[in-house]
């Protein structure tokens, strides 16, 4: 395996949660894979199949039952700033405005403050909040929170990205301009990015790769998406619904 | 690295739908986009000048805000006739319950001998030292215990067992250790006003949304950093509302405190003015500690506006 900092290896990875209840609940079951420097990545499948176990644990808030994640060859034990996480539920913080969100990162590395103060008016014009650096969060639309975990999240110039559910409970146009947003980000700062998603469309439009986790907690598929015909995306669109249908691995879908 | 902006190409700005042309297909970016946006939120929020009505002029709030008052004034009226004239029916009724303009005219009489503002400054005096005591202890406590589970399993037992007994339990007890004055009832008040306190600042600092926790781990906050700059935060608005009911309930085991046993204050007046059959006093006692419990809880609202303005509750 290559020591490049930004590589990801999910190596046979199984996650149990235990219920309130007490009983083991399998989330995830030998889960293997890798992921490769600057890529962009999707993690898709049903919802309950694990994807938000998988990037838990890929950001450190979990540790696995059994296996192990490595990122540039080091364990992953904790969470740290070179994996930044985009929720679903934003997670601004509602006591800091747009603009002291966005340099909490910042400070905790003790940059310089006119340094911090640069960076963070850089990125508020990137993702277009000028005009909002002093409002509280909950003066926000659910887009322009979203801009504003997602600015917070790149100022610190992170190898891996991860973004969970990120886009998709706010409107669809809304969804395709953050996205977009996200993903030029990612390219400008050479941030490998992990997206979990349920929608295939949206794992299709932004991936190089897709891995579809199944209701089983298996993966059931890891797709180099450039080897497939980009003109038919229904094509490959079908094969991964079918998987996700049958519950079984297609062989034109793993890798080989 | 630096992160130039240059390398955010202007684009269409079409929103790419999700299974539109691949991401490497067409460059991203905004800018051109941004800058139409910045324009229209320009003149959007113009317009919004424009619509908005002119504030109304002081007078007027004013006067609205005193005529949101009618239904005390309504109280204060039926009350005052109630007392007049209800002595035509029952004579008692004069010693029972005294009208409102005997009440100011007590207040006044108090006053003018000086004793009334020292009864008041004498209870507001123990109440703000054993409520002050209470939010200087029970505050780290109750953090510590919600930040620490293991620490909450230690001291829970403890607290869980002296909770249940009534603050009034104690006084007995305090007045064989303190005598009577004022460090026995600012122990009374103290013991009444902590537990709420401690309480509600652990359920603040342990219900931290689990989201923020991690989006604080994952920008690079220590332990420490996490502390303060999430836990404590997102516990505020719960520390307040404990120390709101510590203060409701503090204010109360003053009065009981006071009519027990006590050289001043408003329980004692009330106290005392029974044993000489002055209704007007008992009653301006009453009046006296019903306005200065509203006082000092709009106090702490004010307080929790200016300190916690991104705070949206009432």
């Amino acid at each position: 395996m290559s020591t490049n900092e930004s590589q990801v290896s999910v190596d046979n990875v199984s996650k149990v949660h235990v219920s309130m209840t007490g009983e083991p609940l399998l989330a995830l079951l030998d889960v293997t894979f890798c992921v490769e420097n600057n890529e962009f990545f999707s993690i898709v499948g049903p919802s309950g199949c694990g994807k938000t176990t998988l990037l838990n644990l890929l950001a450190g808030f979990e540790r696995p039952t059994r296996g192990e994640l490595r990122v540039g060859g080091e364990l992953i034990t904790e969470p740290g700033w070179q994996r930044a996480v985009v929720f679903q539920e934003y997670a601004l913080f509602p006591w800091y405005t747009v603009a002291q969100n966005i340099r909490y990162g910042l400070r905790r590395k003790r940059l310089p403050e006119n340094e911090q103060r640069r960076i963070v008016d850089h990125y508020v014009g990137l993702v277009g909040l000028r005009g909002f650096e002093q409002r509280y969060p909950r003066e926000l639309s659910g887009g322009m929170r979203q801009r504003v975990a997602i600015a917070r999240a790149f100022v610190l110039q992170p190898s891996i990205l991860l973004a969970d559910e990120a886009f998709g409970h706010l409107d669809e146009v809304t969804a395709a301009e953050l996205r977009e947003t996200f993903l030029a980000l990612a390219r400008e700062c050479g941030s490998t990015a992990i997206l979990i998603t349920h929608q295939l469309e949206e794992a299709i439009a932004v991936g190089d790769r897709i891995i579809v986790l199944g209701k089983s907690a298996k993966l059931l598929a890891d797709i180099h998406v450039e080897r497939w015909d980009r003109s038919n995306y229904a094509v490959l669109r079908e094969a991964i619904q079918s998987t996700l249908q049958s519950n079984v691995q297609d062989s034109r879908l793993v890798p080989g | 690295m630096n992160p130039a902006s240059s390398r955010i190409v202007a684009g269409s700005g079409d929103a790419a739908p999700a299974a539109a042309p691949r991401r490497d297909a067409q460059p991203f970016g905004h800018e051109r986009a941004q800058r139409d946006d910045a324009v229209m939120q320009a003149d959007m929020a113009a317009l919004a000048a424009s619509m908005v009505p002119p504030p109304p002029p002081p007078w007027r709030r004013a006067l609205s805000r005193v005529s949101r008052l009618w239904l005390l004034v309504v109280f204060v009226v039926a009350w005052q006739l109630i007392s007049m004239y209800g002595s035509a029916v029952n004579p008692q009724l004069e010693v029972m319950m005294p009208p409102p303009t005997a009440v100011v005219s007590a207040a006044a009489d108090l006053a003018a001998r000086g004793v009334l503002l020292t009864h008041i400054l004498d209870s507001l005096k123990r109440v703000l030292l054993a409520v002050g005591a209470a939010t200087l202890l029970g505050v780290p406590l109750g953090l510590a215990m919600g930040w620490s589970r293991r620490f909450r399993s230690v001291v829970d037992p403890v607290l869980e067992f002296i909770r249940p007994i009534p603050p009034l339990a104690w006084i007995p007890l305090s007045i064989l250790w303190f005598g009577i004055g004022d460090l026995q009832i600012v122990y009374i008040i103290f013991l009444a006003a902590f537990f709420p306190i401690v309480l509600n600042s652990l359920a603040g600092a342990r219900d931290v949304d689990t989201y923020l926790v991690r989006a604080g781990l994952s920008l690079g906050a220590s332990q420490r950093e996490l502390f303060a700059t999430v836990v404590l935060p997102a516990a505020l608005p719960q520390i307040f509302t404990g120390v709101r009911i510590g203060l409701g309930i503090g204010w109360m085991a003053l009065v009981a405190g006071e009519l027990v046993a006590a050289p001043s204050g408003l329980g004692y007046m009330i106290n005392n003015a029974r044993t000489l059959f002055r209704s007007d006093y008992i009653l301006l006692g009453m009046v006296l500690i019903g306005a200065l419990g509203l006082a000092l809880d709009a106090g702490m609202r004010e307080l929790t506006r200016l300190t916690m303005p991104w705070y949206h509750g009432k």
